[in-house]
């Protein structure tokens, strides 16, 4: 499965849960870690910094490649994993418990706008051809 | 790798090859308009030894000066086996070749200068170099505005070269970046702290500053730090040898060293080409502009150099690399490996040592002479600043007359310090050059006082 039913995606390729409390937390996807390939390095966003909606907020650096990580919605940081930037080959290990960030949604209905995994699956098909 | 031109057989063998008939043909879709034509003022070519004569002719408008100024570019002994080794076939390229790796040679060579001048600034990593000292300067800037994320304002002493302040100015002033100057003290001639800097993201220290006295950069270290900001510290290599290494100011160190790299074999020439050196602190490497030479093993175990760290430059980040700029001073960066290797630390040691007591010996000379002074009190390096009771400008004409480039009329950039010239004595200096310099001082400035110019006679 790398594709969970129960998160919601960006075209853009971050994985986004949204946590009891209305906070989401945000990661890159396993298909986004796939094509990147190794990772070396991880820049996370500081808690507090308030985040518009597309914004490049992370940076996450392969072997190959650098590649920005964009702001799901609107709203502010409240959280970075340090872990994960201690050791970013965990993005590669299990893209979806090496989370990035949490934050705290502007406006809680923004993440109805994201995509669910069908509409992610149907992306990531639609980019392979 | 040797430079070999195509020949005219290779270019119409490549002609052929595409079906074109000439050059010309090639690029026949651009309209003529476009096209520069010959270039009329290039003169046509001259035999070798008409070239050897001209190029002697200019050599001599030179001159053959007894040199004190210094002010940024400074005169050092260049043992002769420096260039000889630099000028070799293999080295002699200007450009870090595009297929870096098939070219071990130069990579080590940039290795073993990126070792070395790391453990002359005690900082963890250093780029293959920069343009030059002040444009090193303004890349700092630029890294330690892209590490603080929080403020764009970044501290500049006065005692900043001018030159410097110029070109930093230059380089951020339509990037948002708020340059803040700061003053120095009138007795001290040491940069002042503000007491409410507000935020900023990086504070530049130069030592020895631009009056060549030594600045409290442990105190200034601390101030940036204890105020969240970068310390920047903008260095003379050759005195690093015997001062306290940036990585070791203060508490925690200096972030980022950088400066001109002239001083370590690059001969004065007019202004250039010489080569800017930038180090860092391994957290902000990633914010650090220019090409990185990293040490690795082979498929087989075997050690070998490479590229490194290449996802922040320009061909894989476009155009949110680190710097736009990865052309390096390569040739000059050759000759500074091959003197930091000769000279060794006791050699560079000795240089400025050497240059310190020189410029002391002079300025104790000079300052004996009435109507000249030491324009502040505090220790400094190997360059003072000395106020004349007389007009600088004049001064420095009637010593140039006498075959002395007596120093660097500092007066226009100073207006406040009165009539002020930077004078600079290095080892190349013996003490009978010293001597020379203050006994025409001293019967220069006595004739003006006794028989001043017509004009200012009242």
């Amino acid at each position: 499965m790398t594709i969970p039913a129960d998160l919601k995606y960006t075209p853009s390729h971050e994985w986004v849960r949204v946590e009891a409390d209305g906070t989401l937390t945000v990661g890159i996807t396993h298909h986004a870690q796939d094509l990147l390939g190794d990772m070396v390095f991880i820049e996370n966003p500081a808690a507090g910094r308030s985040l518009a909606k597309g914004e490049e907020c992370a940076v996450v650096e392969s072997v190959k490649a650098a590649s920005d990580v964009y702001a799901p919605v609107s709203g502010e940081v409240i959280a970075a994993n340090n872990d994960v930037e201690a050791s970013p080959e965990s993005v590669n290990k299990d893209a979806y418990s090496a989370w990035l960030f949490k934050m705290k949604p502007a406006n809680p209905g923004d993440v109805a706008g994201l995509l669910d995994a069908a509409a992610y699956q149907k992306l990531v098909e639609s980019e392979a051809h | 790798m040797p430079f070999i031109p195509h020949t005219e057989e290779d270019v119409s063998a490549m002609l052929g090859a595409i079906g074109a008939s000439s050059i010309e043909e090639l690029f026949d879709e651009i309209p003529p308009a476009l096209k520069t034509g010959k270039l009329r003022d290039v003169p046509d070519g001259l035999p070798e030894m008409a070239v050897a004569r001209l190029m002697q002719e200019r050599a001599s408008q030179d001159g053959f000066w007894c040199n004190f100024i210094g002010a940024g570019v400074y005169e050092h002994h260049i043992p002769a086996a420096i260039w000889q080794i630099t000028t070799r076939g293999e080295f002699y390229s200007a450009y870090t070749p595009y297929q870096a790796e098939a070219s071990q040679g130069t990579l080590q060579l940039i290795y073993e200068y990126q070792t070395m001048m790391t453990r002359l600034t005690g900082l963890d990593v250093s780029n293959a170099s920069l343009y030059d000292g002040a444009s090193a300067l303004a890349e700092a800037v630029l890294m330690a505005v892209r590490s603080h994320k929080t403020s764009r304002r970044v501290l500049v002493p006065k005692t900043v070269h001018p030159i410097y302040r110029r070109v930093v100015n230059t380089t951020v002033k339509n990037q948002g970046i708020e340059l803040v100057e700061l003053d120095y003290d009138a007795t001290t001639g040491q940069t002042l702290l503000p007491d409410e800097p507000g935020s900023f993201a990086g504070l530049v220290i130069p030592q020895p500053n631009f009056f060549g006295v030594l600045e409290d950069v442990h105190a200034m270290t601390d101030w940036a730090h204890a105020k969240g900001a970068l310390a920047i510290a903008l260095v003379n290599p050759t005195t690093l040898a015997v001062l306290e290494a940036p990585g070791k100011w203060g508490t925690k160190g200096t972030d980022i060293a950088v400066g001109e790299g002239q001083p370590l074999g690059a001969p004065m020439a007019s202004g250039g080409p010489y080569f800017g050196f930038m180090c860092c602190r391994q957290d902000f490497v990633r914010q650090m502009p220019g090409r990185i030479v990293g040490r690795t093993v082979d498929l087989d175990g075997k050690p070998g150099f490479a590229l490194t760290l290449q996802a922040r430059e320009q061909h894989i980040r476009r155009s949110k690399a680190t710097s736009n700029i990865c052309t390096n001073q390569g040739l000059v960066v050759t000759a500074a490996t091959q003197y930091m290797a000769l000279m060794g630390p006791q050699g560079l040691a000795k240089v400025a040592s050497a240059s310190h007591a020189h410029t002391v010996a002079l300025a104790d000379k000079l300052a004996a002479i009435p109507g000249v002074a030491r324009a502040f009190a505090s220790p400094y390096f190997h360059e003072v600043v000395l106020k004349l009771n007389d007009n600088a400008k004049d001064v420095l004409r009637a010593l140039r007359a006498q075959g002395i480039l007596g120093g660097l009329d500092i007066s226009a950039w100073y207006p406040e310090l009165g009539q002020v010239i930077l004078v600079c004595a290095t080892e190349t200096k013996t003490a009978a050059d010293l001597d020379h310099y203050a006994q025409q001082m001293e019967r220069i400035l006595s004739k003006r006082r006794e028989a001043p110019p017509c004009a200012y006679k009242s």
